[in-house]
């Protein structure tokens, strides 16, 4: 059995991934949770189907879609190859994808609930005041619904961290670009370097139980206290 | 100031609100028992519910026009609405809440001055305070302090004494009568109390089941009328 080490590197580059993964995410998620919580539309249950997929759908099936899509074949492969002359499959751009896909039911469930905590009438209130849609939103829905929006991302953030299933497909496994913590644990398993696997299981279990715990907390307290 | 319903048919459940009614007194009482359709009007005319037939003109603007599908939206009706819950914004201070809908300004009305409103509804010690820490009355206050603020052309009270016991009733009835003595402004009030009907109005609509059943100076209307006592 090797020695008890952390494979720093790994974990940096896994944290960085994943903050932008939330970064990325959180405009759109944001948006798609608010139109969930406040709109009627047609279809709007096939939206709140597909936006859950991800949490029932084996990882691994997720990820293979997303290969087909990003791939260099696949109509998002195309596109990035048209619009910036990139590839994204096999690189940290991969993995980026493959963890913004995986938190995203994790934001955008998290982030409605607290949407639809937030009373109507205020907004109605403010409208009457004199407020635009956009301050209505910056001044009263956003403020109001904070608490479980930094949850949704928090919680997204610690879903990110974890990728391991879609980020194998679409990403690989190569150590020094698309390696992350989840498959450089699988890695070090493998080739027998168990220190260095506890080092990382160490390093996961702190991040999750830290971005967990802060997420029930900043749920549990109210906005207006 | 003149607010015109005219041929205004508001769906409700399990009835139609239907009103033609044409109000220019300072002060008008909305009066009736609850579900007779009081607050779905001030909706109406703070644009937050639309009506499917008829028009709603405020001092000839037209706010509603269902035949030619005029809707002016909320923010541009310069209306004070205060509803029956207060709606304080809970993460602002009184004095966020107050000034948030302060200098919307319109051209043709000044914005009222903030100290005024806040010496004539007795603020000025609430001001850092945050509204979970205010007891009914002041809520109520601070919400028709925020309404005037911003500038109406009419207020809107929903219940403003309604949950409250008697003592806070009072005063902040007190404080509605100085408001309207200080400000010139229209005010429409809905309430089921006859009492303050009486205290405060100049005129008085009574709706019963969505339609207007009486419509004229309280002193008169009230004699009239058998059953106030029970609405």
């Amino acid at each position: 059995m090797s020695a008890f080490a952390v494979d720093l590197p790994v974990v940096w580059f896994t944290l960085r991934v994943a903050a932008l993964a939330v970064l990325l995410l959180a405009p759109f998620g944001l948006a798609l949770a608010l139109l969930l919580a406040r709109r009627r539309f047609p279809g709007k249950a096939l939206l709140e189907t597909l936006v859950s997929l991800p949490l029932v759908l084996p990882p691994v099936a997720t990820g293979l879609l997303l290969l087909k899509f990003l791939g260099r074949r696949g109509p998002g492969g195309r596109a990035a190859q048209a619009l910036f002359g990139m590839d994204v499959v096999f690189t940290w751009k991969a993995v980026v994808v493959a963890m913004m896909v995986m938190s995203l039911p994790l934001l955008v469930r998290t982030a409605r609930v607290a949407f639809e905590e937030v009373n109507p009438r205020l907004e109605a209130v403010a409208r009457t005041l004199g407020a635009s849609e956009a301050r209505v939103l910056s001044t009263v829905t956003l403020p109001l619904a904070s608490r479980g929006i930094a949850a949704g991302l928090l919680l997204a953030f610690a879903r990110a961290l974890g990728e391991f299933g879609a980020t194998i497909l679409v990403a690989g496994n190569i150590p020094g670009r698309t390696t992350t913590i989840a498959t450089a644990i699988y890695n070090d398993v493998q080739t027998g370097l168990d220190g260095r696997a506890y080092g990382l299981l160490a390093v996961s279990a702190a991040l999750a139980f830290g971005a967990i715990f802060l997420s029930e907390v900043w749920l549990k307290r109210r906005t207006n206290a | 100031m003149t607010l015109s319903l005219e041929g205004l048919r508001l769906p409700l459940t399990p009835f139609a609100l239907e009103l033609d009614a044409t109000l220019s007194a300072h002060v008008t009482a909305v009066f009736g028992p609850s579900g007779a359709g009081k607050t779905s009007l001030l909706e109406a005319v703070a644009g937050l519910r639309h009506p499917e037939r008829g028009r709603i003109v405020l001092s000839g603007r037209v706010l509603d026009d269902a035949a030619r599908g005029v809707r002016v939206p909320p923010r541009q009706r310069a209306v004070g609405y205060v509803t029956q819950d207060d709606s304080l914004f809970p993460h602002l201070s009184v004095a966020g809440n107050l000034r948030y809908g302060a200098g919307r300004g319109l051209a043709e009305r000044p914005a009222l001055a903030e100290d005024r409103v806040v010496d004539v509804l007795g603020l000025s010690l609430l001001l850092d305070r945050r509204p979970s820490t205010l007891s009914g009355g002041e809520r109520r206050r601070v919400a028709l302090g925020r309404a005037l603020l911003s500038a109406p052309e009419i207020l809107l009270l929903d219940e403003p004494l309604s949950g409250l016991d008697r003592v806070l009733k009072d005063r902040v009835l007190e404080h509605l009568l100085k408001v309207k003595a200080a400000f010139p402004l229209p005010i429409l009030y809905v309430t089921h109390e006859a009492a303050e009907v009486v205290a405060l109005a100049d005129e008085v609509v009574i709706l019963e089941s969505g339609r207007v059943a009486a419509l004229g100076p309280p002193g008169e209307i009230f004699q009239g009328v058998a059953h106030v006592s029970s609405a």
